[in-house]
């Protein structure tokens, strides 16, 4: 069974109040990312937040953020995601939960 | 002048409310901040709720609250790649005036319970998020700081129902970060469909509704499980599995998802839906021994942020509300007996819990998260020779009945061996006795 999933098309169906260039999740050091040998972030991330890119890093895109802190989680061992709540009244916004 | 309250609670979760509703009830000056647009925003649930920890806290609930479908059938599933093997069990006595279990939408539910603290005089300010505790010298906590301007206020005690990221306590160094085999990630849509549909394919009538847990492929040998739920116009499904095996997996969640709404054995039952939501959210699943220091000098911690939830059971919601309620109830006892809110009279908490199913609960299931975690085969190698060997049994074939029961031991036994058969069996009753 090989189903194409478009995560773009599952998270257009949710309302978010974005707070532009104010990203709540930041990765601290690229390096530790290209060292990084699981990039597990980029398979575990519910909203495909994170994606390998071509400088062997990681490219992290919140604006599809669910807020759920899988990401922090995986990350502990090597403390690289600085990880906190948007503002107040920001973010992901679930209609039916 | 920095405002003081009786009491400060963190969230508008289940926890939080109920913990809000019980102190504003007893005419306590009480202040729920929640960072979310509108209370539920942020909150993801199957959602089962169970109606008893609700009825405590508000014993009409009925009258009002916005359930979806009384619970009539359970189901429970195993699914093989293309087949399942379960049980189901229905019974026409689940269609009383007072049901015990309901299908919800959570964010009707949070809504409404935040009106029935603000008709009980507790203050709510949504859109707000708790950045800090406020300490004084002595390590007390007396309030909290938030990210509004001069956002700073005080209160005896800081109730902190923050739910499963528990970010408060963690910076206040009461709680360490979230182990990955102690927490699983959910992802759920919420699919909505014609009544009617949902009625014809799951045999309903009115308000009647089925649910299903799900285990088995699905979850592609991870630890986790799946469900599927009726409410009244619309069909959640979702699925779930340790965070530290979508760490060593290579399957992200909302493929996982994609591929159960895709089973030949579930697709017929969602057809012709239409998604309108999908959510993300982490589910405490360390049990008990995972359960971090409960109270301190001016400050609990209730619901998720306490890891109070009964995975085996899917109970997460009603662990939140009795905890919430028990810890406001030690709030009003001591303020009623003019003590201060120190560690060891907030101590009472824990003997609450302790007395009640939240923690007699856990601390039954206590070696089950531990077990599943070691032993994937329930997982993986099971739900394979199990609806194989449903296949083989009910294949009718001019097999006699001997042979085949002989071919379905074998199988079993070359999946795992008889000693690991036993070995299992006993692993689980320990794990639940
Ligand atoms: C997919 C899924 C299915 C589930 N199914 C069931 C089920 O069928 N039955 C069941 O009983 N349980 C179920 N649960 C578990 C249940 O949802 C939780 O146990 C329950 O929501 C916990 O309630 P809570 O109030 O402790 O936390 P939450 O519901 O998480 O509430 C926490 C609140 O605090 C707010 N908050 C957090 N940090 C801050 C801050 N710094 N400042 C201000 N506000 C803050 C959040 O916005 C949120 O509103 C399920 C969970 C998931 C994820
Ligand atoms: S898991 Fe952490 S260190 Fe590894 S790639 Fe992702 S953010 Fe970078
Ligand atoms: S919090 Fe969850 S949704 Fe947001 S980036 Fe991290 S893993 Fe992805």
């Amino acid at each position: 069974m090989s189903i194409v999933v478009k995560i773009e098309e599952k998270l257009y169906q949710n309302r978010y109040i974005v707070d532009e260039s104010r990203p709540h999740i930041r990765i601290r050091s690229e390096a530790e990312c290209k060292s990084c040998t699981s990039q597990a972030c980029t398979v575990c991330c519910p909203a495909a937040c994170y994606s390998k890119n071509e400088a062997g890093t990681v490219t992290l895109v919140t604006d599809g953020c669910l807020e759920c802190g899988t990401c922090r989680v995986i990350c502990q061992d090597k403390e690289n995601i600085q990880w906190d709540y948007p503002r107040g009244g920001y973010g992901i916004s679930y209609k039916f939960g | 002048m920095v405002e003081k309250f009786d009491a400060i609670v963190i969230g508008a979760g289940p926890s939080g409310n109920a913990a809000a509703y019980t102190l504003a009830k007893q005419g306590l000056s009480v202040l729920q901040l929640e960072r979310g647009e509108y209370p539920g925003a942020k909150n993801v649930q199957g959602g089962i709720m169970y109606a008893a920890e609700l009825e405590k806290i508000i014993p009409d609930f009925r009258d009002d609250c916005p359930t979806e479908r009384h619970i009539i059938e359970q189901r429970i599933w195993l699914l093989g790649d293309d087949n399942y093997i379960g049980t189901n069990y229905r019974s026409d006595a689940f269609n009383t005036e007072t049901p015990n279990r309901y299908t919800i939408i959570r964010a009707n539910i949070d809504k409404w319970f935040s009106e029935k603290i603000r008709a009980a005089g507790g203050l709510q300010i949504c859109e707000t998020t708790v950045t800090e505790l406020i300490h004084d010298a002595a390590g007390k906590v007396i309030g909290v700081r938030t990210d509004r301007e001069g956002g700073e206020i005080h209160a005896d005690v800081v109730i902190m129902a923050d739910g499963v990221n528990a970010l408060l306590a963690k910076r206040s160094g009461y709680q360490k970060e979230l182990a990955p085999e102690n927490v699983a990630l959910a992802v759920k849509e919420i699919l909505f469909i014609d009544p009617e549909l949902i009625q014809q394919r799951f045999g309903l009538k009115g308000d009647e509704g089925v649910v299903i847990e799900i285990m088995g492929k699905v979850t592609k040998g991870m630890v986790g499980t799946a469900f599927l739920y009726t409410n009244k116009e619309s069909l959640t499904i979702g699925i779930g599995c340790l965070i530290s095996d979508f760490k060593q997996g290579s399957v992200p969640p909302y493929k996982m998802l994609e591929d159960l709404k895709n089973h030949p054995v579930i697709k017929p039952l969602i057809e012709g839906a239409e998604m309108k939501e999908y959510a993300a959210h982490m589910i405490p699943e360390g049990g008990y021994k995972a359960v971090p220091q409960l109270y301190g000098d001016g400050w609990m911690v209730v619901g998720d942020a306490a890891h109070f939830n009964n995975a085996a059971h899917r109970e997460g919601s009603n662990l939140a509300m009795a905890s919430g309620r028990m810890a406001a109830e030690t709030v009003i006892e001591l303020k009623t007996a003019g003590k201060p809110f120190s560690a060891a009279n907030l101590a009472a908490y824990k003997a609450r819990l302790d007395d009640s199913f939240v923690m007699k609960d856990l601390k039954k299931y206590r070696n089950l998260p531990g077990i599943m975690h070691e032993n994937k085969q329930f997982f993986g190698a099971y739900p394979d020779t199990l609806t194989a060997a449903a296949h083989n049994w009910f294949t009718v074939d001019s097999v006699d009945k001997r042979t085949k029961e002989k071919e379905i031991m074998k199988s079993f036994v070359k999946k795992r061996s008889v000693l690991g058969l036993v070995g299992d069996a006993i692993k689980l009753v320990r794990a639940v006795r």
